[in-house]
């Protein structure tokens, strides 16, 4: 089943965010997602940024720059915002296990270029700014006050099957 | 046109290509272990598919956290514990057999030369120093690994580092790697393969290759990998020696797995290492790096030899080489962690196991300990490790903990002093 997309966007403005200060190794020792959802992103100490504030639990995107969750495999950090119903990352770019992940668990991570990502961070003056993810088209639509800015993305046919599949594990029951 | 090894290994385990540019491998190894893997069995029972493609190529071990800590690691342990006994895998490391995961399984003979190999573990990059294509997961490509021994892959290109020169006395392949890192950055190999050649490589043990590739993940690189020749085929001998005649038989059947001449590389870096210094990071990132040289005097709380990094045997003899007749500063502890049981007792018939111990250092069974801050060695809030590991971010060995990487040789002169040392100064 496709997950849900786009929503209030949360804005990480940091380079090589990586999967410790999404969920620390402290918590890997729970063996269900439910378990992680109070952790997110609990070792992530940046300017402006409260992992336990308001903002972060009524996000639906997280916005951020290059090299997005670097580090350790741990899929706990696509499921520590999955089960806080962040289904969509936007960076300027990704670790490779970490994206793979993220379609692996039928969620969308999408590659923005640094122009595009600046422009979504200005967005922020006229207020929160939301998300809206057209995948078929490719495209997703900022809008905060009254301003509206869109923005296209690349996304792999095999990315899209496996968001259409609802994930890895799917697609390749029926195909393998 | 000439291909690389990583093109060659996509090549011979091609299984399936859904979509152009996403290629689907057979796999020979799915390598687990029990921080990342009992999740992908709770989801294999709960959807009714708790089955293994191959009992025989999936290697299991408790390493992380053994003995357990606590009731949640215990729980992690026994449902890979009950895994492995329901499935009858016949490789599975428990405690008192166990080790580091990517210090174990090469020294069990498992990884060959031309083999794909997964783990729901970042560093399974290591494993290329065998000249196989091996690749760090999460969990849901290694449940479907575990169902159907498939993995899907964007096929990488590779980035070929040429080692020149001399390597100096007292500089080692993690010095050589900690350099290599801070000249790509930390995604400057993303979606890559980082091979590593020239006449430094071919010098080198596969412990040091091990080290050189387990590195590679945190230039963003999807595997280290190394050509594989004489060295590799001396490592594996006696677990090889039943499928070929001679040691040269085996050589030439091993050099199918060789990029060509002619292959082509995304990036080609030559790095004349007669001129390098021992190395050591200073910020959060691996690929802040400095020569020892210009943090030599920082004090530190604690040292950390062991890991997959440089837990192996040559690593603990480089280290109490240095630290051999002395102690340990009274403002540091030492903690030693020996990869593997074999090499435990390797360390113990040598007299390393003494040396440490005379100096001071805390010996503790091979686990990944205090690498991950889940055990054995977990820093409080400001405080400073030297460490041999392979990953410095903001709280690694615990929150508000910094961590210097570093050879193990610099780490056993930082004990001595207290502060970081190059221990051709001592
Ligand atoms: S020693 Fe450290 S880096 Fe290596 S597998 Fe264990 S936790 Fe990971």
């Amino acid at each position: 089943m496709q997950k849900k997309f786009g929503g209030s966007a949360i804005f990480l403005d940091r380079s090589d965010i990586n999967t410790d200060e999404i969920i620390p190794a402290k918590y890997l020792t729970e063996v269900t997602k439910e378990a992680l959802t109070p952790y997110i992103l609990e070792d992530l100490t940046l300017t402006g940024f409260d992992p336990k504030g308001d903002a972060l639990k009524n996000a639906g995107v997280v916005i951020s720059r290059e090299n997005f969750g670097c580090g350790s495999s741990r899929e706990h950090a696509p499921w520590v915002f999955e089960v806080n119903d962040v289904h969509t990352i936007i960076a300027e770019s990704y670790a490779r296990i970490f994206r793979q992940n993220m379609f692996n668990c039928g969620m969308l991570a999408i590659e923005l270029p640094k122009e595009d990502i600046d422009q979504l961070i200005a967005l922020q003056q006229n207020g929160k700014v939301e998300i809206a993810v057209d995948l078929e088209g490719q495209q997703i639509i900022a809008t905060a006050g009254c301003e509206e800015k869109s923005f296209s993305f690349a996304v792999s046919p095999f990315d899209k099957a496996l968001v259409n599949a609802g994930g890895w594990v799917e697609f390749a029951d029926a195909r393998y | 046109m000439g291909k690389t090894l990583a093109e060659k290994i996509f090549d011979a385990h091609l299984k399936d290509e859904p979509f152009p540019g996403t290629k689907v491998l057979s796999l020979d190894r799915v390598l687990c272990h029990e921080i990342t893997t009992p999740v992908a069995i709770a989801d294999l029972v709960w959807r009714n598919k708790d089955r293994v493609f191959d009992r025989d190529k999936i290697k299991v071990v408790i390493d992380h956290v053994p003995p357990s800590k606590d009731s949640k690691t215990a729980t992690q342990a026994k449902i890979l514990r009950e895994w492995a006994r329901r499935h009858e895998i016949p490789d599975f490391f428990d405690v008192g057999h166990n080790g580091v995961c990517h210090a174990i399984f090469p020294e069990k003979g498992y990884i060959r030369p031309g083999f794909t190999a997964i783990m729901g573990d970042s560093h399974t990059c290591t494993h290329g120093a065998f000249g196989a294509f091996a690749a760090g997961v999460g969990t849901t490509d290694l449940e479907v690994g575990i169902l159907k021994g498939v993995c899907a892959f964007r096929e990488p290109t590779t980035i070929r580092v040429n080692l020149n020169g001399e390597l100096p006395a007292g500089v080692y392949a993690k010095d050589v790697i900690l350099y290599v890192i801070a000249q790509l950055g930390v995604n400057g190999a993303t979606d890559r393969v980082i091979e590593f050649r020239g006449p430094i490589v071919e010098q080198m043990s596969m412990e040091a290759r091990m080290t050189l590739c387990n590195m590679a993940i945190e230039a963003g690189g999807t595997c280290g990998i190394c050509m594989p020749d004489m060295t590799t085929v001396d490592y594996l001998w006696s677990f090889i020696q039943a499928e070929f005649a001679s040691k040269e038989a085996a050589l030439a059947d091993y050099r199918k797995w060789v990029s060509d001449a002619d292959a082509v590389y995304d990036r080609v870096m030559d790095i004349d290492v007669s001129v390098l210094e021992p190395q050591v990071t200073f910020g959060y990132k691996p690929d802040c790096v400095k020569p020892v040289s210009e943090m030599a005097g920082t004090p530190v709380d604690q040292i950390y030899i062991g890991t997959c990094t440089n837990g192996r045997i040559e690593d603990l003899r480089q280290a109490a080489a240095v630290l051999k007749g002395k102690k340990v500063a009274d403002s540091v502890r030492g903690i030693v962690s020996p990869a593997t049981p074999k090499i435990f007792s390797q360390a113990l018939e040598e007299g390393i196991i003494k040396v440490f111990m005379d100096a001071g250092f805390c010996v503790t069974n091979p686990t990944c300990g205090a690498c991950l801050g889940m055990s054995n060695g977990v820093l409080a809030e400001d405080e400073v490790c030297a460490a041999t590991s392979n990953r410095n971010f903001n709280g690694r060995m615990g929150k508000g903990g910094m961590v210097h990487l570093m050879s193990p040789s610099t780490a056993a002169a930082t004990a001595i002093t207290g502060v970081i040392t190059d221990a051709r100064t001592l």
